[in-house]
This record gives C-alpha cells, structure tokens and sequence, in this order.
C-alpha cells in the first residue's frame, strides 16, 4: 500500500482547512519560483519524464500535451490553459475532493503549468452543480491573488498571470475538450470538428491547451520531488499515483489516492472493506466511469488498474471511477440507466448521437422488461456499432461501449428475459 | 430545466419581469464577472449572468428563481448579444429553469452510482411527502427533478436543494430533510451518516490517519 508520506492529496477527506495559511503548512506554495526557475522547457520535461498521464480519462501523457503549445505567443494571440473541472462522468468524485479540501495545490499547478505552456491566464471550468466547490474555489483564488501569488509577477517570479473560476451550467458534454471551450466563449455546448486541434486554435481562436484537475495539481509535487519519485509508481507506461474513486456495492464506498496497478481486489478489500455480502456476491464491475465497457466479476479481481491493465479486460481506466455490481443488481436496468444518461446528455450537434442514444434507451428498456425479440439484441448491437465512431466527439461512443459490453457478458440474461416475459419456460423445452 | 409548470402566459410574464434589472449587488457581481474575460469578449459571462439573474428572480419569488423571457432579454441587452444567441444558453443548459419551481428545488440524482446505492428510495420518500417528479407541490414549496449525475458517487445516493447537498440518505433521512425544510428548519448538510466526515470510509479513513486531529506535514518523512 501507498505510504501515506507519498500521498499527494494530503488533505483529501477535509479534515483540514483549505485555506492559504494551512495549504502553505502542508507544503504548497513552497518556494514556487524555484520550480520555475528552471525554465519553462525543463518543466515541460520533466514532466514528460515523469510519466504522468492525463486523469481526465484519455490518458495522454501530460508533458507531451503542453509541448504543443507554440513557444512565442504574441500579446494579441496569446496562450491559454483551461482546466477542466466539470467532473459529470458517472461514478466520477475526485475533482470534486481537490477543489473543496486541497484547492490550492490545483492554483499553484496552474501557474507552473501555465508559465510552463507560456500561457497568459488560466480558466478553471467548475460544473455548476459544484456550487459550495466554486465558492471553495473563488475564495482560494482570492487568497493566492492577495498573497502576491497570482497576478503581476505571479509568486515572484516576474512571470504575470492570472486564473480565473467560470461555473458551468449543467451539462456533461462540456467536458469535451472543445464543447467547453464553446461554453467558455458564452455559447451552447457543443463539440467542434478537429482539427484544427485547441492547441493551434482554442479559445478565442488562440492556442489552447484543457488539462483534467487532477492533471495539474499533481504537477507541483511531482516537480518537487522530482519525476523519478512519481515514475516509481506503477507499472511501465502507467505510473504515478491516483484518486480511485469506489462507488456501488461496497461496504464501505470511497475516494482514495494510491499507486497505480493497484490490483483491483486489493484497493478495494483494503480501502472499501470488500463487496457488499462477500467477494462471491460481486456481480459485474465498471472500472472507470460510465463510458467504459463492464467487466464481470471473474474476470476483475487481479486487474491491474492502470490504463493498460483495464484495457487488457477489454474496459478502460477512464477516471479511474469504479462502480461495484453485487449480485442483486439488475444488470440491464443499471446500464439502460446509464443509456438514459447519454441520451439527456446528448448535445444534439451530430445526428447518430441524437437519433441513436434516445433508440439504444428505448430498446435497452425494452430489454430489461423482456418485451422484445431475441433478434433485437444482435440489432441493438449493430446500432451500438453505427453510433461509434461516427460522431464528432466521443459521447456516441462513450454511448455504445456500455451497451456494447453488457451484450459481450450478459447476453443470456438478456435472452432469458426475453424467454421469461414470453412465457417460455427454458427447462420445459428442453426435456 | 426541471420538466415542471407550464410557463405563465405572455401578458402576465412581461407585466411582472418587464422592468427586471440588476439589484445594485447584482450588477456588482455581474461586472466582476464581465472582467475575467478579454476585452470584447463579454458574451463569455453569459452564463453566470443568467444564474445571477435566476437568483435575483428567485429572491424577489421567494423561490430557486426561473428565467422570464424578459429577464433574459435583459442579458442580452446587458451583454450585447443578440437574444437568440442568450436564449440558445438559457435552453441547452439544465440549470437555468424556463418555468417557475418552488421554494425548494428537490434535485435527486438517479443515475447508476446512486441508484446501485438507494436512490429509487430517495424518489420513494418524495413521494410520500407528496412531492412528484416533475411537478410543484400545491402549497408551492418544493419541485422535484430527477437529475442526471451529480459527482457525489462516494457518498450516494444524494440530492441538490437549492444550493446545498445532502449525501448517504436513505428513506427516513431523507424524509426528515423534507420534513425540516418544510418546517422552515436548515438541516445539516453534507453526509447524513453519523459520523462519516467527507468521503473517507464509513467508519475510518484506512489511510492519511496523521491528518484527522492536526495539520500534519508529511515533509519531513520524505
């Protein structure tokens, strides 16, 4: 298990004030232009050389996203860093946990990693649901900006920036790299064709990088311990530390930072006191979040999980957002649930998307009644697979995976609902 | 917005709303607001002048606020947008309410996390206090939404009213938070399992013990 002296997010469960005083006690804001010092480059590699790779879900090495910024912005074209903080992934509550109780190690990471992209502000992006979390948010902004630590000569170290809060309005597609540029710019929310990538024209038209939370307010402490410190964690090509957030049927849900390739059985029969009724009632697992495929329990328990081990399985690690499924769930109506989910959430811009989650909800009821034929499963599949890959941005996908996967692994619950609600008794017809 | 009352008519809509303007810390906000974006830029606070401008509707209501049709007409006029493009925000967005709800806004999230936890209990302690998804109780006091997930997974089930959340309910405590907000009582907001902090595990963190009772620093165990 992780030490506890390893732990980023020290002041994960709020136990402790947020505010600038006790932050600074806890190590933030720690001779941040020493940080900078070194130059705006040798961050850039540092933190590839970590081996961080983005929390919001993709998983693209961070380092590498902020080497595509242009290195000589001008004063009327300048660089931008958004953050992205409008955490709606279902099962998703990490962001959430640093904003309220650690917000100024996200504030201080913004300023590193926007000298270090050679931006001139930063918008952190807050879902506006997260109306305490904002106000958290507004008042550490304003402690950094009165302690000289934002603003002209940010931290003392003649580098002038600025980081504003923007609340979002309830809207999971705004978590979309460019859907929530749109947003930020006072407009709908809906995703751009790509290219041009943000990087070359985000917002405003300028050279735009987004970054998850977690992304960034990782950054300060990986800097100061260095990148060897967080690339001892986990496995090649999947290291560092991370927030699992545990929901469902555990005994004892949580958030909680640990190494990653944690095998799955143990994170959550250390931190989560097993499943709910014993490691033989877990049903199905969701390693992380909504969008990606359901793995059954079988298959589950020595999961690595990082991104290559949950892909392994044929899921993903997502957000590292893992919902747990004991045996009395109704496994279709919990996914045909999360089908609702992405048809509320569709933003109706791409016609797959609009048309297709609203029909892959209505037959996925159908499907947790009975009320259809053996044939609609193979044509609910098709449709799954017609959706994928032909939107603009990934929530049609995000919107076929988890049909996609509960088809692969509960095909003969599915028919046998269908069997039952006919009235065709299966042993029967088999004497 | 909240599937809820049909949307007063025309007349009486632009009778009340049609001199709506910004309360003096209304319009201070707003401009604060206006300022965190580049010059010319200022259809950016779009959004949160439409949440300021609910808030002052639902001060003046005594409700969560709604969004007339000419109070976001003047949005637009503040901002110098056109209106479409305010109204094009007020409609995709789920947060702005384009009809009236009352006192309380009862927002149960009943996607997987918390329906895995309870919520169809949660939706059930509505009902027996009379509230029904998408409607306004007669008295005025509560409207009840089913919304889509919240980020509280930890902690779930859960529900946003108005501005505060409620976390780890079941039936009777759920039960009692109406029963208190009826009462014009504030319940504890937050968790309402005794004695769970945050999101920790119920019962005990398993980790970070050092930082319950002080402010640890871990820097000197590097």
């Amino acid at each position: 298990m992780l030490a506890d002296k390893d732990r980023i997010f020290t002041n994960l469960y709020g136990y402790q004030e947020f505010a600038l005083k006790a932050a600074q006690a806890r190590g933030d804001w720690d001779k941040t232009v020493d940080l900078m010092k070194v130059g705006q480059d040798a961050i850039i590699e540092e933190v590839k050389a970590s081996g961080l790779r983005g929390r919001g879900g993709a998983g693209f090495p961070t380092g590498m996203k902020w080497s595509f910024m242009p290195k000589a912005p001008t004063p009327e074209r300048p660089n931008f860093l958004v953050i992205n903080a409008d955490e709606s992934e279902p099962g998703s509550c990490k962001d959430r946990e640093i904003i309220r109780h650690d917000p100024h190690k996200l504030i201080e990471g913004a300023l590193i990693a926007g000298f270090a992209m050679r931006a001139r502000a930063a918008y952190i992006y807050i879902r506006g649901e997260y109306i305490f979390e904002a106000k958290v948010l507004e008042n550490a902004v304003a402690e950094a900006y009165s302690a000289g630590l934002l603003g002209k000569n940010a931290a003392k170290s003649g580098y002038d920036f600025d980081v504003f809060v923007h609340r979002g309005a309830g809207a999971y597609i705004c978590g979309e790299e460019t859907a929530m540029i749109e947003s930020l710019e006072g407009k709908k929310g809906q995703p751009r064709l790509k290219p041009p990538f943000p990087a070359g024209a985000g917002l405003y038209g300028c050279p735009t990088t987004v970054n998850n939370v977690e992304s960034i307010a990782v950054v300060p402490t990986i800097l100061r311990r260095g990148a060897a410190w967080f690339k001892s964690f986990g496995r090649e090509n999947n290291h560092g530390t991370k927030l699992f957030q545990i929901s469902g049927h555990v005994e004892r849900p949580c958030v909680v930072e640990e190494e990653m390739g944690i095998p799955f059985f143990e994170l959550i029969e250390k931190h989560c006191g097993g499943v709910r009724g014993g490691w033989d009632n877990l049903l199905a697992v969701i390693p992380g979040g909504s969008s990606v495929p359901l793995v059954p329990a079988a298959m589950m328990m020595d999961v690595p999980m990082d991104f290559d081990g949950c892909k392994a399985v044929g899921s993903g690690l997502g957000t590292a957002a893992i919902i747990v499924m004991d045996k009395s769930t109704d496994i279709v109506r919990a996914i045909s649930r999360l089908s609702y989910f992405y048809k509320h959430e569709s933003c109706g811009q791409c016609t797959p998307c609009r048309e297709g989650t609203g029909w892959m909800w209505r037959v996925m009821e159908k499907m947790r009644t009975g009320n259809a034929e053996i044939g609609d499963i193979d044509t609910l599949y098709d449709v799954t697979k017609q959706v994928e890959g032909h939107t603009i941005c990934a929530l049609g996908d995000a919107a076929a995976w988890p049909i996609q996967g509960l088809i692969k692994h509960f095909r003969p619950e599915m028919e046998r609902r269908i069997h039952e609600a006919k009235g065709d008794n299966m042993l029967e017809a088999t004497e | 917005m909240a599937d809820s009352a049909a949307i007063p008519n025309e007349a009486e809509t632009s009778s009340k709303w049609g001199s709506f303007a910004f309360a003096p810390e209304y319009k201070a906000k707003a401009d604060m607001y206006i300022g965190r974006y580049p010059a010319g830029r200022q259809q950016s606070a779009v959004m949160a002048l439409l949440d300021l401008a609910q808030r002052q509707v639902g001060e003046e209501t005594q409700t969560q606020g709604w969004l007339p049709v000419p109070v976001i007409e003047y949005v637009s006029g503040y901002l110098g947008m056109p209106y479409m493009r305010t109204y094009e925000v007020a409609t995709f967005y789920t947060m702005y309410n384009l009809a009236p709800v009352g006192r309380y806004h009862v927002q149960v999230c009943g996607t997987t996390p918390c329906m895995l936890r309870g919520s169809d209990d949660i939706i059930a302690a509505c009902k027996s206090r009379g509230l029904l998804k998408g409607a306004t109780t007669p008295d005025g006091m509560f409207t009840l939404t089913e919304v889509e997930c919240m980020g509280n997974c930890a902690s779930a089930p859960m529900v946003q009213i108005n501005d505060d959340n409620y976390e780890d309910l079941d039936h009777s405590s759920m039960t009692a938070i109406l029963k208190g907000l009826a009462e014009g009582k504030q319940p504890k907001v937050g968790t309402q399992l005794p004695g769970r902090h945050t999101v920790e595990p119920y019962g005990g963190a398993t980790t970070l013990h050092a930082m319950v009772d002080k402010n640890h620093d871990y820097r000197g165990e590097y």
